[in-house]
């Protein structure tokens, strides 16, 4: 389902901030702060989660000359823990209208999408959108205790502690602008391998994708970027594999990329990449927003990718559902 | 594309499971982690008043207490992603275990936190531990009561 925006929302100012570990990631320099302590210098990991959350949305409100909390209409986010409580606290101190949103790591574009909605509504005159993760609190729920000497395939990928964040207002022609979006459907190709989560996104993504540019009439040249959230760098093989299998050219496929096969480099260390909801967010909002801003894309296609998967899901036996949500942002 | 096809694409691009190299990986650390644990043995019956059926004792007790500061400063969890099975099947893994499900659980206080979650990793081991020892002194009872075996 595509739904053009006429109005063009534009991104207004961005926020993006990292744990300490993500100094080694090859977008660090693009991100406005990096913590030292990955639990924010909080008494739990789930606090600091909030903490980052926070320190996001105030680094946008400076950025964007918003003094007062009220002046943000709608604050639209979510995470990846349980009922999303980092996300509900980081609220609670922001105090204003907010919707809990959940497309697991697809959250970043689907945050935006309702945000855009709004505010081509006329509902809306700054609403922030956005999603995080971090790494310890994201991991003790879905796998085992960080400590834990669990060996990991090279499928697997590394949950990033990273929060990234949009303010989403009125057109403005010098500033990146939303113009299309779509919501993904929940595609499901029976991956039952929590530890292959490109594998099973990826078909998701394709799904995406393809009805994007199917509905848009665009072809994949009409992009300078299309990049995908965290397949990993196993999924983005996969993805493009199945565009090739399609009829898509090398030169059309150079066109892919993917933030959590190129967040950490080529670390052998962090596997397939990164993942978490806070990957794609922070990439998306950090470095995509300047190479908008500096003329160096002009039309781009985020597709953030989700698994829809729990601990409990998976030990029952069951495959991973996924979900991928797109958003088109040009600029003038 | 259906969801053949699509195994298929998958199944081409995802890297194979290097079992070879794993069970090579997993021989040499958990070889070398027993080798340090025979060595420990002969320390305690050397230096101290053990017998070779005492010494299982302090040597598991030993073995633990160093898993477990290295588990503390995160290192065994590198080890572990190098070694796999050979890191995590001696009683090593067993305190990796115990002490990383406490060590995350400390958040959540020492009653419901540590305590409720400190065995959630190695409480299969000691149900299936348990549960087979039984099963091996009943069949051993069984010969035994039949002659075939002595105690």
């Amino acid at each position: 389902m595509v739904i053009i925006f006429k109005t063009k929302p534009s991104i207004i100012a961005c926020g993006a901030v990292a744990g300490p570990l993500e100094k080694k990631s090859v977008f660090y320099s693009y991100f406005d702060s990096v913590v030292e302590d990955e639990r924010w210098n909080q008494k739990t990991n789930e606090q600091g989660h909030a903490m980052m959350i926070q320190e996001a949305c105030n680094i946008i409100m400076k950025k964007a000359n918003i003094t007062n909390n009220l002046d943000i209409d709608f604050f639209l986010s979510g995470d990846l823990v349980n009922q999303m409580t980092p996300t509900n606290f980081a609220a609670r101190e922001l105090a204003v209208s907010f919707i809990g949103m959940f497309s697991a790591c697809a959250t970043s574009v689907s945050s935006a999408i309702v945000a855009s909605l709004l505010t081509e509504l006329g509902a809306s005159k700054y609403a922030i959108a956005g999603s995080s993760s971090q790494h310890n609190s994201i991991e003790r729920q879905f796998r085992y205790p960080v400590d834990y000497g669990g060996q990991k395939p090279e499928t697997a990928q590394w949950t990033v502690t990273a929060a990234g964040y949009a303010l989403i207002g009125k057109h403005d022609p010098k500033l990146p602008s939303i113009v299309a979006g779509t919501i993904g459907k929940v595609v499901d190709y029976g991956e039952v391998n929590p530890f292959h989560m490109g594998g099973a996104m990826a078909p998701a993504a394709f799904d995406t994708i393809s009805s994007h540019l199917k509905k848009r009439n665009q072809k994949i040249t009409d992009y300078d970027l299309i990049m995908t959230g965290d397949l990993g760098k196993i999924g983005l093989k996969i993805l493009k594999a199945m565009f090739a299998q399609t009829g898509a050219k090398q030169e059309e496929l150079d066109i892919f990329r993917d933030a959590g096969a190129e967040f950490y480099g080529e670390d052998k260390s962090f596997q397939s990449g990164a993942s978490g909801a806070g990957c794609s967010a922070s990439v998306y909002y950090s470095y995509i927003e300047q190479q908008l801003k500096t003329g160096r894309y002009k039309r781009v296609l985020l597709c953030a990718t989700g698994a829809l998967l729990s601990p409990l899901s998976f030990q029952q036996g069951q495959s991973i559902p996924c979900t991928a949500h797109a958003i088109e942002i040009t600029m003038e | 594309m259906d969801q053949q096809q699509y195994q298929q694409i998958e199944d081409q691009i995802t890297p194979p499971t290097p079992y070879f190299k794993n069970v090579i990986k997993a021989f040499l650390v958990g070889g070398l982690i027993c080798t340090i644990g025979h060595a420990i043995t002969y320390f305690y019956i050397i230096f101290f008043d053990f017998t070779e059926t005492t010494v299982g004792n302090p040597t598991a007790a030993t073995m633990v207490f160093i898993a477990m500061i290295l588990t503390g400063l995160g290192l065994y969890r590198k080890l572990g992603q190098f070694a796999g099975a050979g890191s995590a099947v001696p009683v090593t893994g067993f305190s990796n275990a115990v002490v990383s499900a406490a060590i995350e659980h400390k958040t959540e206080g020492l009653v419901l936190g540590v305590g409720g979650n400190i065995f959630k990793l190695a409480g299969s081991v000691i149900v299936f531990g348990v549960a087979s020892a039984f099963f091996v002194a009943l069949i051993k009872l069984i010969l035994v009561t039949m002659g075939v075996v002595e105690w």
